[in-house]
């Protein structure tokens, strides 16, 4: 208040009185931390772009191998979807009992969060193994390449997104919903319904729209 | 005996101790020669006890202004090897003729045109760029740092693997010979099964992990961090300018990051992305590549647009001309650079259709960058002009940029590029544009900030020598590439033979040599600088008579740049608290908050830079610990809270009371 004071006083030649130049008391500054992550979380959709343009490039040059109509098994990868979907919920009811500053509740729902996602990424390696087990890996067709790709990106993200929220967990559990945890706790839920967002295309653009003739 | 081979295979991979240059004269009497230098320099260190210093000051510093000097500092070394690049393939092709060979042989040839186009844009232009950015940018907008300090320093060191990985190519093994953008199927294992490619590969992809990063941390201190006050259209223009830059790094890199994975997931694991059978498609390559590739030479040079809208307005003593028609040019540019990339490749056959569209959207871009040069014109119009040094480099970069801006809409022609594709006329296009361009602009900015990043002003003299042997160098090294490029002179050649284009070669090596000067007398120029600091220290912060915020504050900034945050009334903020009786405060000081020092960027990056080396040479033991490592390393990180510190107030108020000793004492 003070300095304010100082400031105009010192100034009291000049014809109009000038205004302030500077701010008196702490400057509070914004968090840019859900930004920063959603711009990142933005550039990392990119990357899938990518991915997916290569795919619509790639996907019907089977080179004489097999197509996907013949090595998708929908029901299996309609349980798979199933899964991801559920832990994008039982993550929302994470965030809720968050909210509600409970940590015993989230912590459960976050465990149940990841059990979902572990769930997921076995199925995956399962149809993956059976591919490969098959003689369709990823080196038989530039169309499995780009199958491989997409699909084994997305895994590896929900891969590191289990290890991140297991890290969280364990630092939940230890420090409770401090403000930091609850800021790393939104970054991951939007990292999470991320790539939920991304699997459904995923599913859309690869597995539906593989099996057609 | 089986087991002992297959351990030493997991251990060292490919390497082994055929990959050591010993054959090659040039490379060991260079890699003598730098290994005695760094046992040099680290014996000098160690002896003058500097490594605390350095370690506590400046490696784990999360101070933007030292992570953004570390970054020029950076840039320059690098520019030393780029350079040493050129000037061999300049000698090369000056003497190779007819029966001469010349004294680079075919492979080393290739290595040397791609680690020289590698490094000068991501290892000089891109730390040059950000090293400005990062130093400028929160003083510009009234901050005490960026949002994300720790990550600030981490991208550094990430931009630093990338370049110790190309750096170490030279001695280990060696780098790719397919050129900077390492096209396949070139580039693909059956024709580059060396380690060559998987260097260029590992280099970009970590220096990539930094850039991307900095890119997300700058664009949210300018969103999230400038003063109050200051409305987006209050912004000074360089900060604009980078706002810019960084949108078109954060949606442009992972480009790069994804096709450089899918060309590691060819080389490595066999796919057929990019192959020639099995249905892969290498122009799919070249159409991603380009489309990183094309927004990235605005992100070079966007940010020096920005240094020289400064620059022009400081020296002519008056308000920038034009402010909201160069923020609309700088975002139509932002947003056309993703609509021009296949200008790169018309002769892939895509049709007069599509080539058409392609050539003119890059036509179209010549007008807002057009609008910019009338913008700095009548900024200088009736102005006082002061000719120090920015102010040189700003007008040899308005003449030199317009020549290479009218060849680079000659060549957006798609029937005259059918002509120039691929020929020195290209080569003299680009190097027109990122010289006359990037180049003058970063030293400009270097020129026009030292005092501020110093509290020194560069010795002028060099500054204009360097300057002149820059600009006529310049000339003479790239018009007679021009010249060859019209008569049809593919690139890349390291053997001519047509003895009548020699004359040509032998005048740009001439220029490659006065360059060569220009760099010399920048390096005395900081010599000089150094020897007489006291005669040129800036007591005032102000040694240009400048307009925008960081000449507000001392020379050198405080580690917390303002005591108090300034509160903004116009676009050429300073300049206008100059006008309006603006008084320093003397009192009144608050203890500051500011970050942490960590040493999780610098043990990241190594861990990183690894992990790269051990992927490179198929170590896989080491890879798996490395990459392990850098998890663990990670999540250990994330459980340090404590990350803030407070800067006392008593501390706050002695660092002001010398200041304001030091403006009564000069005055």
């Amino acid at each position: 208040m003070s300095n304010t004071a100082t400031a105009n006083l010192g100034a009291t030649g000049a014809p109009a009185t000038p205004p302030s130049f500077y701010v008196t008391d702490e400057h509070h500054v914004e968090n840019g931390t859900l930004l920063g992550f959603w711009l990142y979380l933005m550039s990392d959709c990119l990357i899938f772009a990518c991915l997916f343009a290569v795919y619509g490039v790639l996907g019907r040059s089977y080179a004489a191998g097999p197509s996907g109509m013949e090595l998708f098994e929908l029901p299996l990868v309609a349980l798979n979807t199933a899964m991801l979907l559920l832990s994008s919920i039982t993550y929302g009811f994470a965030v809720l009992e968050m909210q509600k500053k409970r940590v015993k509740p989230t912590l459960v729902w976050l465990g149940i969060t990841g059990l979902f996602g572990l769930a997921f990424l076995g199925i995956e390696m399962y149809e993956f193994a059976h591919l490969i087990h098959e003689g369709a890996g990823p080196q038989r067709s530039a169309f499995l390449s780009a199958f491989f790709a997409l699909v084994g990106t997305h895994g590896l993200h929900v891969t590191f997104g289990i290890i991140w929220l297991v890290v969280l967990m364990f630092q939940v559990g230890k420090m409770g919903l401090t403000v930091e945890n609850r800021r790393r706790l939104m970054c991951l839920s939007m990292f999470w319904h991320f790539l939920d967002v991304v699997w459904i295309g995923v599913f859309t653009f690869v597995y539906l729209m593989g099996t057609l003739p | 005996m089986f087991e002992n081979l297959d351990l030493t295979k997991l251990i060292f991979g490919r390497l082994s101790w055929e990959a050591i240059p010993f054959h090659e004269p040039i490379l060991l009497v260079t890699f003598a020669a730098v290994l005695l230098g760094g046992a040099v320099l680290v014996g000098a260190l160690t002896y003058f006890k500097v490594w605390g210093y350095l370690w506590r000051e400046w490696f784990t510093s999360i101070d933007h202004k030292k992570i953004g000097m570390m970054y020029m500092v950076l840039g320059i070394v690098m520019l030393l090897r780029g350079f040493a690049d050129a000037l061999m393939m300049r000698a090369q092709q000056a003497v190779a003729f007819g029966d001469q060979a010349g004294f680079l042989p075919p492979h080393h040839f290739d290595q040397v045109f791609t680690a020289h186009g590698v490094i000068m844009i991501f290892f000089v232009a891109m730390p040059f760029i950000t090293g400005l950015m990062n130093f400028v940018v929160p003083l510009q907008i009234g901050a005490r740092d960026v949002a994300f300090p720790f990550l600030n320093n981490f991208s550094f060191w990430m931009t630093v693997s990338g370049a110790v990985l190309v750096m170490a190519s030279l001695f280990v093994g060696e780098f790719a010979r397919t050129g900077w953008l390492a096209y396949p199927p070139l580039s693909g294992i059956a024709y580059s099964p060396d380690v060559g490619v998987d260097y260029y590969i590992w280099a970009l992809q970590l220096a990539g992990v930094g850039t991307l990063l900095s890119g997300v941390n700058l664009l949210v201190t300018i969103v999230k961090m400038r003063a109050p006050g200051m409305t987006l259209m209050k912004m000074p223009i360089f900060t604009w300018t980078s706002v810019c830059t960084n949108v078109l790094i954060v949606f442009a890199f992972p480009v790069l990051t994804a096709v450089l994975a899918l060309l590691s997931l060819d080389r490595y694991v066999g796919t057929n992305f990019f192959s020639n059978d099995l249905g892969g498609n290498a122009m799919m390559y070249v159409n991603l590549i380009w489309i990183w590739g094309h927004p990235e030479v605005y992100i070079l040079v966007l940010p020096v647009f920005g240094v020289f809208s400064e620059v022009v307005s400081t020296f002519s003593g008056k308000r920038l001309f034009g402010y909201a028609s160069m923020v609309y040019a700088t975002v139509v540019i932002t947003i056309l650079s993703y609509l021009v990339w296949l200008h790169h490749f018309f002769t892939m056959g895509s049709g007069a259709s599509v080539n058409s569209f392609f050539g003119i959207t890059t036509m179209i871009i010549s007008i807002p960058t057009g609008a910019k040069i009338f913008n700095w014109l009548f900024t200088m119009y009736r102005g006082r002009i002061k000719f120090e040094v920015p102010m040189l480099w700003t007008v040899g970069f308005m003449v030199t940029f317009v020549i290479g801006g009218m060849t680079g809409v000659l060549l957006a022609v798609p029937p005259a590029d059918f002509v120039l594709h691929n020929s020195l006329f290209l080569i003299a296009h680009f190097h027109n544009v990122i010289i006359g361009g990037v180049v003058f602009g970063v030293f400009a900015g270097m020129n026009y900030w030292f005092p501020k990043a110093t509290g020194v002003k560069l010795d002028p003299f060099w500054g204009k020598v360097s300057f002149w042997l820059w600009l006529v160098g310049f000339y003479f090294a790239f018009m007679p590439l021009y010249v060859l490029g019209l008569m049809g002179v593919t690139r890349r050649m390291s053997h001519f033979d047509d003895p009548s284009l020699q004359i040509w070669f032998v005048l740009a090596a001439v220029g490659a040599v006065m360059i060569a000067g220009g760099i010399a007398a920048m390096l005395m120029q900081f010599f000089v600088t150094w020897k007489n600091r006291e005669a040129l220290r800036d007591h005032t912060g102000d040694p240009w008579g400048g307009r925008t915020l960081e000449w507000s504050t001392s020379s050198p900034p405080p580690a917390y740049n303002f005591a108090f945050t300034p509160r903004v009334h116009d676009n050429d903020a300073w300049w206008d608290m100059k006008n309006r009786g603006y008084k320093r405060p003397e009192q009144g000081f608050l203890a500051v908050h500011m970050p942490k020092n960590t040493w999780a960027g610098i043990v990241l990056a190594g861990l990183a830079t690894t992990f790269g080396f051990a992927a490179i040479w198929h170590m896989w033991l080491l890879a798996v610990v490395a990459f392990f490592a850098l998890i663990v390393t990670t999540i250990v990180h994330t459980f340090n809270y404590k990350r803030d510190y407070y800067i006392p107030a008593d501390e706050v108020v002695r660092t002001e009371a010398e200041r304001t000793r030091l403006l009564a004492a000069h005055v």
